[in-house]
This record gives structure tokens, C-alpha cells and sequence, in this order.
């Protein structure tokens, strides 16, 4: 078991910096950095001159295992943009994302789950076309669009909370709301289908000879057994709100990785978008890897190692 | 004194998207305390419908319409579900079901499923819960059951997981016990110790059984009454004797007769062209697996087969008769060369196996399967399974193919018309049919057919194995037949070796081992065996 986590964690070591080389390589061929940072209106001189001072004009291999050098030290390098450590920065920004994150995911499990579940004990009722329903309308709404729509509705129109910034709690009910919205299809349908399944095994029946009904079956016999893949799911998601936060955050005006990830692609910061891209890939591969445990421990039939 | 159970014209039909399928028509049962009645007939026939409508257990589309239901002088039907549940189902009616493999949860542990009812409900505390579930493991026969408790379903196999289902419905102590088909996935002789149990507790504590089954031998033996169902309905109701050695209903008759027996002449003729070319030859094979007990735990060696030989001659069929576990089925994947063995050789008419390649071995030796319902791709017509050795093999083109497959599907008896059907359109025993037509579709030497009737109902089971006999006949097959199911032995084999542990403990015709066996272990097997004719047989003038 510990031999085969630490087998995990050394490749999700190996994922992160092979995608790391990956962006490296496509930040510095796809544009020229030097110029990016100079901006467009800049002479030829100024331009050679920031060159020079960053170390582009170096080959880059040179620059990529230079870099290399500096994150196997704990050194991520200094951002062009803010003049700090970057490692600094991410570490100032972490606390709003992972927040947001959490929270996220907490929405999605609040309501994919009871619902995905009661539309799995009414099939065909209103309940299963409704939980249909908001699956295929979460499905088509795109993240920004939603966040708006609730900005208007529940900050300008009902001021409930707050429009933008990160605060207090109160700050973080809409992003929230909006970034745990996007998961629910997936991990509702999910719920709905392993629910029906197990409600139907062998085994539900032998329970229900013993005289379990109602709410004692599903929680004796059922939940479990129904929510083993949803686990794997909901761990996958949770990577993918590092990911989404981009857009969530800059609608919300959070200030969390999200947001620095996009102020240092639009000001051609690539030490920082080097580092954030670096820690969005472990975050991703080490939820995989939380989920294999999980579902290993609650499944006795999985035996890992 | 009220009877134990009354039931008086159930009617059940199921709403199907093809419309009303009357299940159960117009069935009138009774059971007194201490009583076993047997419900004998054919899948399909109605017998699972109308236990599961006791326990009130059917799918939602089921109607139920009755004109008396009654368990202990209660009307079931004025009861709501929440009372039925609280009162009936557990305490008072038990239980077990046919499939054991998936009927325990498989991600909690035995003791917890075992106590778990008693528990919410209040009869035992933990700890008395606990102490009754290992005094019932005990009883019905499992080893170490103090260790078993902490255990999961998918640690134990087929056999003990029945028996833990058996021991699981004990718990509650129940007034009657619906056994559906209890013992078929077990040995005989397991089986032979469960009903051995459950004769046991009727009498101790007067509980009434519904014993239901296909396997007359079964019925006949352990029941005071029998009633089978054809079609949805009673056909015939009566004392046992009475039903087994005077039935009364030509389809009682038919189930009779396609019974295999162990007594009487064996109903198939000596091999037509036996030679002495050994078509497949199997010398000293051992097969060793490597397994973890736990985590750390220290790894250990299982020897699945150890030093068999074995080898069947051209023209005669040879039966490997031995119980789950016993190697049976590693040593069928070796000879069809989906497994290597540990060291050994298997040759097929002198040639090494290991040296063939895949689909040259597809001309010696053929699979047919035990379970035609999952070893048949769904989404495949009868045309396209058939004819896929044929592809594979990139033998003639569609023509010749689709010839070939037509040959094969006569040599199987299955009608022309099916040839563009889905398995799903087809009946047990046709898609063990389709299943013998792929594997004759390459003209092999030899068929390796594991326990290929034991998923069949027994008529369904009588027309297989004559299939298989009139192939032989006709063509002159060479036949490996797995079985635990000694009286298809006796009508079908030339030959049989016995297998135990991994070895071949007795070999020898079939007439000799069946009638003075000289193995142990092959004594208990026959003894085991459920057979007719056990007990006074009413003759004719009795009727």
C-alpha cells in the first residue's frame, strides 16, 4: 500500500514535468516573450534590452533546465510582472482558490447527490424529469454566462450577497454556486444510474427478505455500494475546479489562483504561469490518486499495491 | 388450527412492453407447520413469481390478484408494506435465493450482514447476535466461522456463500422458508448437507418449506408434497410419491423422463469409429498460482493441478467428474491452450500444443461453455457468432462461410430461420445450441465441453446431451465433458476420470467406476448423488 503510493506520487511528479515542459515550450515558441513583456508598441532596443535581462536570448534547453534546476530546490524563479518570488505569490493566492475549490464541490455533492438519488428511487416520476432537467440546462450554460445571470439576480436585483471580491463568506455563496453548478450533470447522472443499478441487485433484494425498507435499505445496502464510482468522479472534479476557477474568478473579482493565472498570461509572466500550470497538474493527479485510495478503502474487493 | 399457509387462486401478470405476460394462473397451494412442499417446473414456469409474491418481492410491474393469501391465519394483503416489513418478512417468512454469487453485499462483511436484522430489530444485542451468527456458520457446514465473520463475500466461493445465505435467513428463526433452488450451484455433496440441515430444522422447530427446484431427484426425496407448474399453472398436485412414481399430467411424465439417471441402461451406444490416435494427450501437468493472504501477508503457492495425464481417444468421450475447486475447469483452459501449465505437456494427435498457433488449435480442440447467456455476444446475429471462428481463421470467403454455418446449424438442429436472429431471441437451450454449432463450424477433432447443460432446466438438459450423442454418431466427435453430475456420466461417457485436488484420483470406463468405485472420494460422490427410486416406489398397480 505505501509502496504503491509512493509509486503514484513519483508519477504524478513525472505528469507534472512532462506538462511542465509541454507549456514551456508552447509559451516560448508560440509568441515571443521578449516582446510580450515589452509590449507591442516597443522599439526593437527596448526589446533586446528586457532580452537580455531575463536571460532570453539563451537557448532553450538551457533556459528549461535552468528553470528545472531552480524547482528542485524549491525555486520557482521571480515573476516579471510583480518583481516577487512566484512561489511567494502563489502561496499569498492559494487560500481564496482552495477555498472556492472546496466550497465548489460542496455545492455539487449537496446537489447532484440527493437529487441524482431521488430521481433514482421515482424513475420516470416529475422528480427524475426534473433532476433531468437541471442536468441538461447545467449541461448547456456556459460557467460565465451563470455567474452573470447571478450576479444580476441575486446582487443587483435581490442584494443578497455581495457582487464581487472575497472577503467574507458571504463573497464566496455565487462563485461557489456557479463553479459547483457545472459538475452537478455528470456526477447526478452518475449517482442516478449506480442507485438504479444497485436498487435492482441481488443483493438490495436479499435486504429487502430481511424486512429492510425506505430509508434504512438505501442506507444499509444501497449508498454505498451506488456511490463507489461517484468518488472517482467527484475527485476528478474537484481537480477540474483548480482549472475552472480561471473564469470564475475573474467574474467574481476573487483574488486566487485563477486570476493570477490569468494576469500573468496577459502580461507574458512566464514564471508564474510556469508554476501555477506546474501546481494545477499535481493538484489534478494527486485527487486521482485520492480517489483510488478512497475507493480501496471503502471496497473490499479492491486490493492496490 | 389455522393453517401455516393458504393460498387460493393467485393470479400474477407482469406488464411487458410486448403487453400482459400472465405469469401465475390461478394457483392454490396449502402448508401446514413442519410441512415441506416442493414446487417443481421449469424456468418460466411460474414457481420463482409466486414465492417472491409471498414475500412481496415483485417487480413493480407485477399485479397480484388472489382470492386468499394468508400466512398463519393473517390476510397478507390487508397488511401495508411498512407492517409487512416490520413483522413478516425476516421473523416470520424466510428466504433464500438462487443466485448466491451476488445476493451478499459485497462491500461489508459477513458478520455484519448476518447480525445486521436481529440487530435493528431488536431482538439480540450485538454480542448474543454475534454468538448465534458463529453457532449458525458452524451448522451449516462452514469452516473456521469465528474467522469467517470478519470476512467479505468475494473471499469465499459459490458453495459457502450459499451457505452463509442459509445461515443469514436462520437468524431470524423463521416460521416458513422458501428455498428457491437452493443447491443448485453446489457440489452434491454440499448439497446433500444442506438439505440434510434444513430436514433437521423443520423438524426441531416445525418451520414449513417451500423447497423449489428444477431437480426432481431433489424434490422427490426431501418434500412430503409436490406440486409443478407448467406454464403458469398447477398442472399436478400431490403427496410426493405419488407425484414422482405415478404422475398423473403427461408434462410430469416428460420432466420424468428426461431426468438422467444413474440406474437403468446408459442411453448412449459405444464410440462407432474408436481408434487408438489419442487426439488429445495431456502428460504430467501441474499448474501452480501464487496468491497474498492480506496485504503483507506472506505470499503462497496453490497447486490447482498437480501431475495430470490424461488423454482422450478418437471417436469416445471421456467425463471429468469432480466438485468446484477441484481443478476441473484450469485443467479444460490448458488443454484449449488459453492457459500454459506450470510444467507438462499437452499434445493434440502427437502434436505439441505449445507449437500451434491460435487458430490451428481452433482446428483440434472447441470450447462449449457452461453459461450460454453470457458466452454469446449480445449484439451479434446467429450468422455472425457462428461463422467468427471462420473469420478469424480467414477461412474461405462469405459464401463458403455462410455455408458452413447453415452445416453447422443443421448438425445442431437449429432451424434455417434463426440465422439472422440475436441470442436475445433465443431460449437456453438453443443458445447452447448456437454455442456446439461455433464450435463445430471449424470441423474439429475434439469438443471440451465444460458443465454445458448445468444452466439448462432438465428437459432442456435431455436434448443437449442427445444432441451431443447423435454427433458423435454422426461424426464421430471426440468429447471431453466436464460435469459434477454423475448421472450424466452414466449416459453419456465411455470413460471418466475423477478429479480431486488438483489430481486424478480414479480413471477407468464408465460402467466399472460408477458401479464399484475403488476411490474414496468417488464412493461419496455417488452416495451424495440424489437419485430416484430412493424410498418405496408406489408401482403401477398402486395407482
Amino acid at each position: 500500500m505505501l509502496r504503491y503510493i509512493a509509486l503514484r506520487g513519483l508519477l504524478a511528479l513525472l505528469v507534472a514535468f512532462t506538462v511542465s515542459l509541454a507549456a514551456f515550450l508552447l509559451l516560448n515558441v508560440a509568441a515571443d516573450p521578449a516582446q510580450a513583456i515589452a509590449g507591442e508598441d516597443a522599439t526593437p532596443d527596448v526589446v533586446e534590452a528586457i532580452r537580455a535581462r531575463y536571460g532570453l536570448d539563451r537557448p532553450l534547453s538551457v533556459r528549461y533546465f535552468d528553470w528545472l534546476g531552480g524547482v528542485l530546490q524549491g525555486d520557482f524563479g521571480e515573476s516579471y510582472y510583480w518583481h516577487k518570488p512566484v512561489a511567494e505569490l502563489v502561496a499569498d493566492r492559494a487560500d481564496e482558490t482552495i477555498t472556492l475549490a472546496l466550497s465548489a464541490l460542496a455545492v455539487t455533492i449537496l446537489i447532484a447527490i440527493p437529487l441524482g438519488a431521488l430521481a433514482a428511487l421515482n424513475p420516470n416520476s416529475w422528480i427524475d424529469r426534473f433532476a433531468l432537467g437541471v442536468a441538461v440546462s447545467a449541461q448547456a450554460v456556459p460557467n460565465f454566462w451563470l455567474g452573470l445571470i447571478m450576479i444580476i439576480l441575486f446582487a443587483v436585483m435581490v442584494p443578497i450577497f455581495p457582487v464581487s471580491g472575497d472577503d467574507t463568506w458571504m463573497h464566496f455563496v455565487l462563485p461557489a454556486f456557479v463553479l459547483g453548478a457545472s459538475s452537478v450533470p455528470a456526477v447526478m447522472r452518475l449517482t442516478r444510474t449506480g442507485l438504479i443499478e444497485v436498487m435492482g441487485a441481488d443483493y438490495v433484494r436479499t435486504a429487502r427478505s430481511k424486512g429492510f425498507r425506505g430509508w434504512q435499505l438505501l442506507r444499509r445496502h444501497a449508498m454505498r455500494n451506488a456511490l463507489l464510482p461517484v468518488i472517482s468522479v467527484l475527485a476528478v472534479q474537484l481537480g477540474q475546479k483548480f482549472g475552472g476557477s480561471v473564469i470564475t474568478e475573474s467574474i467574481f473579482a476573487i483574488n486566487g489562483l485563477g486570476r493570477l493565472a490569468l494576469e500573468s498570461i496577459l502580461g507574458a509572466d512566464i514564471p508564474t504561469v510556469q508554476m501555477l500550470i506546474f501546481v494545477f497538474a499535481i493538484v489534478f493527479v494527486a485527487m486521482n490518486l485520492l480517489a483510488d485510495i478512497l475507493n480501496a478503502a471503502l471496497d473490499p474487493r479492491i486490493r492496490i499495491g | 388450527m389455522t393453517r401455516l399457509l393458504d393460498i387460493q387462486n393467485l393470479d400474477i401478470s407482469l406488464a411487458l412492453p410486448g403487453g400482459m405476460l400472465h405469469a401465475v394462473k390461478d394457483v392454490s397451494l396449502t402448508l401446514d407447520r413442519g410441512e415441506a412442499l416442493g414446487i417443481v417446473g421449469e424456468s418460466g414456469s411460474g414457481k420463482s413469481m409466486t414465492a417472491l409474491a409471498l414475500m412481496r418481492l415483485l417487480p413493480r410491474s407485477a399485479r397480484l390478484k388472489a382470492a386468499r393469501l394468508a400466512f398463519d391465519g393473517q390476510d397478507l394483503p390487508d397488511l401495508d408494506d411498512r407492517t409487512f416489513a416490520a413483522t413478516i418478512a425476516g421473523p416470520r417468512i424466510g428466504m433464500i435465493f438462487q443466485e448466491p454469487m451476488t445476493s451478499l453485499n459485497p462491500v461489508y462483511t459477513i458478520g455484519r450482514q448476518m447480525t445486521e436484522a436481529a440487530i435493528a430489530r431488536g431482538l439480540l444485542s450485538a454480542s448474543a447476535a454475534r454468538k448465534k451468527a458463529v453457532d449458525l456458520l458452524d451448522r451449516v457446514g462452514i469452516p473456521d466461522p469465528e474467522g469467517r465473520m470478519g470476512q467479505f463475500p468475494h473471499q469465499m466461493s459459490g458453495g459457502q456463500r450459499q451457505r452463509v445465505m442459509i445461515a443469514m435467513t436462520l437468524m431470524l428463526d423463521p416460521d416458513l422458508l422458501i428455498a428457491d433452488e437452493p443447491t443448485t450451484a453446489l457440489d452434491v455433496t454440499v448439497q446433500a448437507q444442506i438439505l440434510d440441515l434444513l430436514d433437521d430444522l423443520r423438524r426441531e422447530r416445525q418451520m414449513g418449506l417451500i423447497l423449489i427446484s428444477h431437480d426432481l431427484a431433489v424434490v422427490a426425496e426431501r418434500t412430503d408434497k409436490v406440486a409443478v407448474m407448467y406454464a403458469g399453472e398447477l398442472v399436478e398436485q400431490g403427496p410426493a410419491k405419488q407425484v414422482m412414481f405415478a404422475p398423473q399430467h403427461d408434462y410430469t411424465r416428460m420432466l420424468l423422463d428426461s431426468i438422467p439417471r444413474l440406474d437403468g441402461e446408459p442411453a448412449h451406444v459405444a464410440p462407432v469409429r474408436k481408434t487408438d490416435d489419442e487426439v488429445i494427450a495431456a502428460r504430467d501437468i501441474t499448474r501452480l498460482f501464487t496468491s497474498r493472504k492480506g496485504l503483507f501477508g506472506p505470499r503462497r503457492e496453490i497447486r490447482a493441478l498437480d501431475g495430470v495425464s490424461l488423454s482422450v481417444k478418437r471417436g469416445e468421450t471421456l467425463a471429468l467428474i469432480g466438485e468446484s475447486g477441484s481443478g476441473k475447469s484450469t485443467l479444460a483452459r490448458i488443454l484449449l491452450g488459453l492457459d500454459q501449465p506450470s510444467s507438462g505437456e499437452v499434445s493434440m494427435l502427437g502434436r505439441p500444443l505449445a507449437e500451434l498457433p491460435a487458430t490451428e488449435r481452433a482446428r483440434f480442440v472447441q470450447p462449449v461453455f457452461q453459461d450460454p447467456y453470457t458466452s454469446l455476444n449480445p449484439r451479434r446475429r446467429l450468422s455472425e457468432i457462428i461463422a467468427r471462428p471462420l473469420v478469424l481463421r480467414r477461412e474461405g470467403d462469405s459464401g463458403s462461410r455462410l455455408a458452413a454455418v447453415k452445416e453447422a446449424m443443421e448438425h445442431v438442429r437449429l432451424p434455417a430461420r434463426l440465422l439472422h436472429a440475436y441470442p436475445s431471441q433465443l431460449s437456453g437451450g438453443q443458445r447452447q445450441r448456437v454455442a456446439i454449432a461455433r464450435a463445430l463450424v471449424t470441423r474439429p477433432e475434439a469438443l471440451i465441453c465444460d458443465e454445458p447443460t448445468s444452466a439448462l432446466d432438465v428437459s432442456v438438459q435431455a436434448q443437449i446431451l442427445k444432441l451431443l450423442e447423435d454427433l458423435r454418431r454422426e461424426m464421430g466427435l471426440t468429447t471431453l465433458l466436464i460435469t459434477h453430475d454423475m448421472a450424466v456420466v452414466h449416459e453419456t461417457a465411455d470413460r471418466v476420470a475423477v478429479m480431486y485436488q488438483g489430481r486424478i484420483v480414479e480413471e477407468g470406463t464408465a460402467a466399472d467406476v460408477l458401479s464399484n468405485p475403488t476411490n474414496d472420494y468417488t464412493a461419496r460422490l455417488l452416495a451424495a448423488a440424489p437419485r430416484f427410486g430412493d424410498g418405496a416406489p408406489v408401482t403401477e398397480d398402486a395407482r
